[in-house]
């Protein structure tokens, strides 16, 4: 599995790349292995929405499951990723990259500290059957 | 298999919740009511039994008996007695998608040519496998409505003219929803109202419209005007359409819609006392996922021969229970395979001529009766195979008296329009001859004189 050093990450394989109050959010390297063929992605929230932490933000689904994606920090959504819907294969190919689902104006920075960096996550990931 | 409890089991059981016995669990009912004397007659032989049920049955009037020139929603049409004979086949015999579906190929071949039947009659991208019903699966078009914009519009607008069954059954699905809002419009003047006058009530909270295509009145209506107002403002179309009338007419997929939905009856099924039924549901490609119910599709396998599977079931209640936007995860198997046979056995040019003597006959029977002294046809908008008529008299006693001619006559629209007393809803169908035509409109001369 893959990680990256800049982002935080979650339990339920969100990962957040933070950058001033801007936060990003996909989910990881790790998730769309598990997932396998990802065939479809639904980002279930709208522009200017205002969501708490766990808020359930997309639903990806893929030839073995159907999986939420929930948002790692609180805030305001100031921009989703509307080409995933047409290619959700990215999901797998650039999880990190152009899979990224939306982008959140951080409302509360403190929930920051509650998510793992990169070798915390590699260690939980460890732990995990399959 | 039902598999009853050992006494040993039960007692265990008792014991765990801490009572004795089973009469302990119905203490809190009153004992006059535990074991009521039922005061039965006594016991009568399987022999007697069947020559009473026997007079019931005969008691019953149907259309075998009667002339029929009622419709609003149920249609007396021929069924080919292969429909019959293919349907009952123990292969075919079961009402709902198996449990293990895979294994049921010639099942789920089946539901995939009703899918294909249903999007090409109705001019869509995509059918599921089935509704209950033509009310129950516009009840699902509201349903998809409003989950598609995650509740986020809430008002849903019926057109008066839809049947009042399915906007009932509608309300009674939705009206627990968070924020909904159902406006029904045009109750006031249905037959002054026509679906353009929807446009000015569709905004930026409505999240569907339904119409009904023919009409409840039978009326024929250009949609396309419509739709573009209703998408102009990011709404959806829903239109409950007759799938005798899209043999002949223009698709509601022509005119964008985005969900067509309907009652099946019409494609080989029997009256039979408003059930068993069968509800259809297209919809446009993107909206695949979106939709309830059981999906076919076809595939291939491992060897490379076609095959069929449930497919998209990711979206589903049994898969997804507490993300699932329906509770449906069945379909109406058996009254679906027999409108894929009656399709079938008609083919493309055996509906349009069913639709087309439907059309003919009830236009003879229309232009009749406007001749009628008394008697007013609503003509001023085309109709398929249904028409209103305004009686000199109550319409209920115009009924009454043509029932004592044999003949049951059309639907009394004040049990759903009130102040339509004198208004009939008459049906003709390929059913009706010319003799039974003129025999009607007679018995309407004799209604008019008496």
């Amino acid at each position: 599995m893959k990680t990256l050093e800049n982002l935080k990450y979650t339990k339920s394989d969100e990962w957040v790349l933070v950058e001033g109050n801007i936060a990003t959010v996909g989910v990881t390297d790790y998730a769309q292995d598990q997932l396998s063929d990802v065939v479809f992605v639904e980002i279930t929230v709208d522009v200017d929405d205002s969501i708490k932490k766990q808020s359930h933000i997309a639903t990806i689904e893929s030839v073995k499951a159907a999986a939420d994606v929930n948002s790692p920090v609180s805030g305001k959504i100031i921009e989703i990723n509307q080409a995933l819907a047409n290619t959700p294969e990215q999901v797998n190919t650039d999880p990190f990259g152009a899979a990224w689902m939306i982008k959140l104006e951080i409302s509360a920075p403190a929930e920051l500290a509650e998510l793992m960096s990169a070798k915390e996550y590699e260690d939980f990931c460890s732990t995990r059957s399959h | 298999m039902f598999i009853p409890h050992t006494k040993a089991e039960t007692a265990q059981m008792l014991e765990s919740i801490g009572v004795k016995s089973i009469e302990d669990l119905f203490s809190v009912v009153p004992k006059i009511f535990r074991f009521p004397n039922l005061n039965l007659p006594t016991g009568v032989t399987e022999m007697e039994v069947l020559s009473e049920m026997k007079d019931y049955a005969a008691a019953n009037e149907t259309v075998e008996d009667l002339i029929c020139f009622l419709g609003a929603g149920a249609y007396h049409h021929y069924i080919p007695a292969a429909v019959d004979m293919l349907l009952r086949r123990g292969e075919f015999y079961t009402a709902y998608t198996p449990y293990q579906p895979e294994i049921s190929q010639g099942t789920l071949q089946a539901v995939f040519e009703f899918q294909t039947l249903i999007a090409n009659l109705t001019g869509m991208d995509v059918s599921n496998a089935s509704h209950y019903d033509g009310a129950t699966a516009t009840a699902e078009a509201g349903i998809m409505a409003y989950h598609n914009y995650r509740g986020k519009r809430p008002k849903i607008l019926l057109s008066g003219s839809v049947n009042p069954h399915n906007r009932e059954v509608l309300c009674s699905y939705l009206c627990g929803f968070e924020n909904i809002e159902i406006e029904t419009a045009g109750l006031e003047n249905p037959l002054q109202t026509s679906p353009d006058e929807l446009i000015r009530l569709v905004d930026e909270d409505t999240s569907l419209v339904v119409v009904q295509y023919p009409d409840f009145f039978g009326r024929i209506f250009d949609l396309s005007r419509l739709a573009n107002e209703v998408h102009s403002k990011g709404a959806m179309l829903a239109v409950v359409a007759n799938p005798t009338a899209l043999g002949l007419l223009k698709t509601p997929g022509e005119f964008g819609a985005d969900i067509v939905v309907g009652e099946g009856q019409p494609l080989g099924i029997p009256l039979s006392y408003g059930g068993p039924y069968l509800g259809f549901f297209s919809t446009k490609k993107e909206y695949v996922r979106k939709i309830a119910g059981r999906l076919v599709g076809e595939t291939v396998d491992a060897k490379g021969n076609r095959g069929y599977v449930l497919t998209l079931t990711a979206r589903e209640q049994h898969i997804r229970r507490e993300k699932s936007t329906s509770n449906i995860c069945s379909n109406q198997g058996l009254m679906a395979l027999a409108a894929t046979i009656y399709l079938s056995l008609l083919g493309k040019n055996g509906l349009k001529q069913v639709a087309n003597l439907c059309y003919q006959k009830t236009h003879y029977a229309a232009k009749k009766i406007n001749e009628l002294p008394g008697f007013k046809v609503h003509d001023e908008q085309p109709f398929f195979h249904e028409f209103v008529v305004d009686c000199p008299i109550e319409a209920k006693i115009v009924n009454e008296r043509l029932l004592e001619n044999q003949i049951l006559g059309g639907y009394e629209l004040e049990k759903s329009y009130p102040g339509l007393g004198r208004s009939l809803l008459i049906a003709v169908t390929e059913m009706n001859t010319v003799e039974e035509i003129d025999y009607l409109v007679n018995s309407l001369a004799e209604v008019s004189h008496a």
